[in-house]
């Protein structure tokens, strides 16, 4: 089991967890909001999932991957080629996970790329 | 909150699932594997469990894990946690335009649900805050279906992964999903030109400045990203409809 030291320190991550995800709504207090940061946030969403995507799959610690026959980025360009051809539609997304998963493992587990 | 018949009878709420659905097997396969990857660290399977069922976050808790396995002192360990989620700081500014309408303890517990394919779905599916109590209705039963779904999936699936850590090599690279999961709700935002130059600048800028510690390259990222998205506007008189 865990002591209260440990709970009091799981406790208080639960609480850095509700004030990154809550920061800016915590308070009722009105917040100046300009109309250029208005605009600026239409391009937070993607910034964010791609900045913590694009280093996932194409480069190793930081560094840029330096070859082609890389798992990661092959299975990634297959996701991004079945979701392509559907246009989205329908289950797109799910389909970009399984074919995706379905070149990455082999060559990952197999080929040990 | 869930347990809210006019949140959860709502036919919102089962879009937000159905979505939530779309990116399942991926939140799966990443929970899986930060629960292997929590007891592989030396974390134990009881402090495992509990950090997965109180925090929630997953690059949250793969950051502070090693950590807390050699017994850094806790106010490095929650500092480094908040940093790890500081892209959350830039949904909740967002988000608030959402939620302000809600009472602080309805927007704190459903905050703290909102992850990152949470938010990033939810802003897809309402890009303009409702103004009537109708359509804040359907954006709360939207999110707590969406969120239910996710948070229920993760703690099975970490839990699972607790327990069978020792059954899971972690070279198999099943966490590759998740990465999957993101890749595919990319595809999904990329909808203009320019939000397709946020993806570029943002994920060279990931890169560039992924030596900085406590994955603060996110933040840069998503600053340079908004900032030359802003400056292009500005200069070419991109209009509105293109994004």
């Amino acid at each position: 089991m865990i002591d209260v030291f440990q709970l009091l320190t799981l406790l208080g991550l639960a609480a850095m967890t509700v004030l990154a995800r809550c920061f800016f709504f915590i308070l009722s207090r009105e917040l100046p909001f300009p109309a250029w940061a208005q605009r600026g946030l239409l391009y937070a969403p993607i910034a964010a999932l791609a900045a913590v995507v694009v280093p996932e799959v194409l480069a190793t610690q930081g560094q840029l991957i330096s070859t082609g026959l890389d798992a990661r980025l092959l299975g990634a360009a297959a996701g991004v080629a079945y979701y392509t051809y559907r246009r989205g539609q329908g289950q797109a997304v799910l389909g970009t996970i399984v074919v995706g998963m379905a070149v990455y493992l082999p060559l990952h587990i197999g080929l040990g790329w | 909150m869930f347990l809210d018949p006019a949140n959860f009878r709502h036919p919102a709420f089962r879009t937000g699932m159905a979505d939530a659905f779309k990116v399942a097997p991926g939140i799966w396969a990443w929970g899986l594997m930060t629960g292997v990857s929590m007891v592989q660290a030396g974390l134990g399977t009881a402090m495992s469990t509990w950090m997965t069922l109180l925090v929630y976050g997953g690059s949250a808790q793969l950051a502070v894990t090693p950590l807390m396995a050699v017994g850094t002192p806790v106010w490095v360990v929650l500092a480094t946690a908040f940093c790890v989620n500081l892209r959350f700081a830039v949904f909740s500014l967002h988000l608030r335009g959402y939620l302000m309408a809600w009472p602080r303890w309805q927007r704190l517990t459903i905050g703290y649900l909102i992850a990152d394919l949470n938010y990033v779905q939810f802003v897809q599916n309402h890009p303009q805050p409702a103004t009537d109590a109708a359509g804040q209705r359907a954006e709360m039963a939207y999110l707590c279906g969406n969120c239910f779904l996710t948070w229920a999936g993760w703690q099975i699936a970490s839990v699972l992964g607790i327990v069978l850590a020792s059954q899971v090599p972690l070279e198999w690279g099943l966490g590759f999903a998740g990465v999957l999961a993101l890749v595919g709700i990319l595809c999904s935002l990329a909808s203009s030109r320019m939000r397709t130059v946020s993806l570029v600048v943002s994920g060279a800028a990931a890169i560039a400045a992924y030596a900085l510690p406590l994955r603060l390259n996110i933040l840069v990222a998503i600053a340079a990203a908004v900032a030359m998205c802003l400056v292009i506007e500005k200069t070419a008189g991109v209009n509105k409809a293109a994004t």
